[in-house]
């Protein structure tokens, strides 16, 4: 999931993958850099995930040289984009963008799975994500602070990985700043616990 | 001096294609693309403090003529112009690249295209024309103008060897010495669209040659602050404004030309 906060975008996913039968691994990390100040959250199927990624930072980087600058948030979410929709037949995969370019500040971009780009303030995504839109609906304000926002996006993934079945092994956390990049990871037994554990 | 063309005694020719290089490492096919554009009318764009200004030369060959015609200014973008001067063929299919530039990074990226990398696309197509002897170089040179909340005003013009370059003012066409002078002599930086506009009107007026080319029309067009940074030509309030102020100020030369007599 993704929320911004004054200065800084704060991204954070659990890091479940399956087959059809069984958990394939706890340890996936889930947040892809695709450019300094701008990464993507990934879900749905991992493997086409990557590809766009992939893809997706090939172009970012290259159009970030012709331009002469870093890129816009809202660029690297468009590339994402195209990818998805020219190629939606084949694809199964949704992604949240969010970084900081110089030009709007913090952003955030969800591209769902058809292809839709959207700019919001705040976003969920994944499997475990429908059990805490009402908790990030009712518990987000504009504005917080760092800290605000990190126990934010904590508690709520820590109330999706509590849920999903498929969720679930450690919380990578990601705040992005002008100043930089700074990871954030807390493994499963450390994350806040609530009332039904 | 033509030095393409040898004599009978079947010397080699080196102007026959752009593929060929002379001894003294000039392309003439690209010189002589440029000396079309030089046979053109003059088209000048200016950019001041809050916007991008263009006016044209444009020559009346007939009484049948329609007005407002055979524009030489075109949108590329919404916010973005070009003006032209050459073989104006060339400038209207170069007009259609620029667009598909324009749209096609709008689709991929989502924002407006900056004017920088908009006229390095376009040179890069016009330069590769220079490449080959199966294509002639465009007869055609253009300046592209835009206005953007974050960079400002831009003006960048390319010519038919495929260079691009940023400037404050420039001018193209066959007056294009005489209005850079004229040009020069502006403190554009200062100025607004507004006040620009009637300066434009001015220069093209004192570049056309009344001997040579009898009745011309004058086009223009703005892109700024003024517009909301949308390219569009000049509305006809602000134009017979312009070219009123134009025609006045070569009177007071011509008067105070004859008092020094």
């Amino acid at each position: 999931m993704e929320r911004h906060y004054m200065d800084s975008k704060i991204k954070g996913v659990s890091t479940g993958v399956s087959n059809v039968n069984y958990v394939c691994s706890k340890t996936i990390n889930k947040l892809i850099q695709v450019h300094d100040r701008i990464f993507c959250c990934i879900a749905g199927s991992l493997a086409d995930a990557q590809a766009v990624t992939k893809t997706a930072k090939f172009q970012i980087s290259l159009h970030s040289i012709q331009m002469e600058s870093p890129p816009l948030v809202k660029a690297a979410a468009s590339v994402m984009k195209e990818l998805c929709y020219n190629n939606k037949e084949e694809l199964q995969a949704g992604f949240i963008t969010a970084g900081w370019d110089k030009k709007k500040g913090p952003q955030v971009y969800t591209v769902a799975l058809g292809g839709m780009l959207l700019s919001l303030p705040f976003t969920i995504g994944g499997s475990g994500s429908t059990y805490i839109y009402g908790y990030t609906d009712a518990k987000y304000k504009p504005d917080m602070s760092r800290e605000e926002c990190l126990q934010f996006a904590t508690n709520a993934l820590a109330l999706a990985m509590g849920r999903d079945n498929v969720s679930g092994g450690v919380a990578h956390l990601v705040v992005i700043t002008e100043g930089g990049v700074e990871h954030v990871v807390i493994p499963g037994d450390k994350l806040p616990k609530f009332h039904d554990e | 001096m033509r030095e393409g063309l040898k004599t009978q005694d079947g010397g080699i020719q080196y102007d026959l294609s752009a593929s060929t290089f002379s001894p003294d490492g000039r392309v003439f096919q690209v010189e002589y693309a440029m000396k079309a554009v030089e046979n053109s009318s003059t088209a000048i764009g200016i950019r001041c403090k809050d916007g991008v200004v263009f006016g044209v030369e444009k020559l009346v060959l007939s009484k049948l003529y329609e007005q407002g015609s055979n524009k030489r200014i075109f949108n590329v973008d919404r916010h973005v112009g070009m003006a032209v001067a050459g073989l104006l063929a060339d400038a209207r299919s170069l007009s259609e690249v620029a667009r598909e530039e324009a749209s096609n990074f709008r689709s991929n990226y989502g924002h407006n295209i900056p004017l920088k990398h908009l006229s390095e696309r376009v040179a890069m197509y016009v330069h590769a024309y220079t490449l080959y002897s199966a294509v002639r170089p465009f007869g055609c040179s253009f300046i592209l103008g835009s206005y953007d909340q974050d960079d400002g005003p831009q003006l960048y013009m390319v010519d038919p060897s495929g260079i691009s370059y940023g400037y404050w003012g420039c001018a193209i066409g066959k007056a294009k010495q005489a209005a850079k002078t004229e040009i020069e002599k502006l403190q554009m930086k200062d100025m607004t669209c507004r006040e620009l506009v009637k300066e434009v009107a001015k220069i093209i007026y004192i570049v056309h040659d009344e001997v040579k080319d009898k009745a011309f029309e004058l086009e223009l067009s703005w892109v700024g602050e003024v517009t909301n940074g949308k390219h569009e030509l000049v509305p006809k309030d602000v134009r017979e404004e312009a070219e009123k102020y134009a025609k006045d100020s070569l009177e007071e030369e011509d008067d105070s030309d004859e008092e020094n007599m």
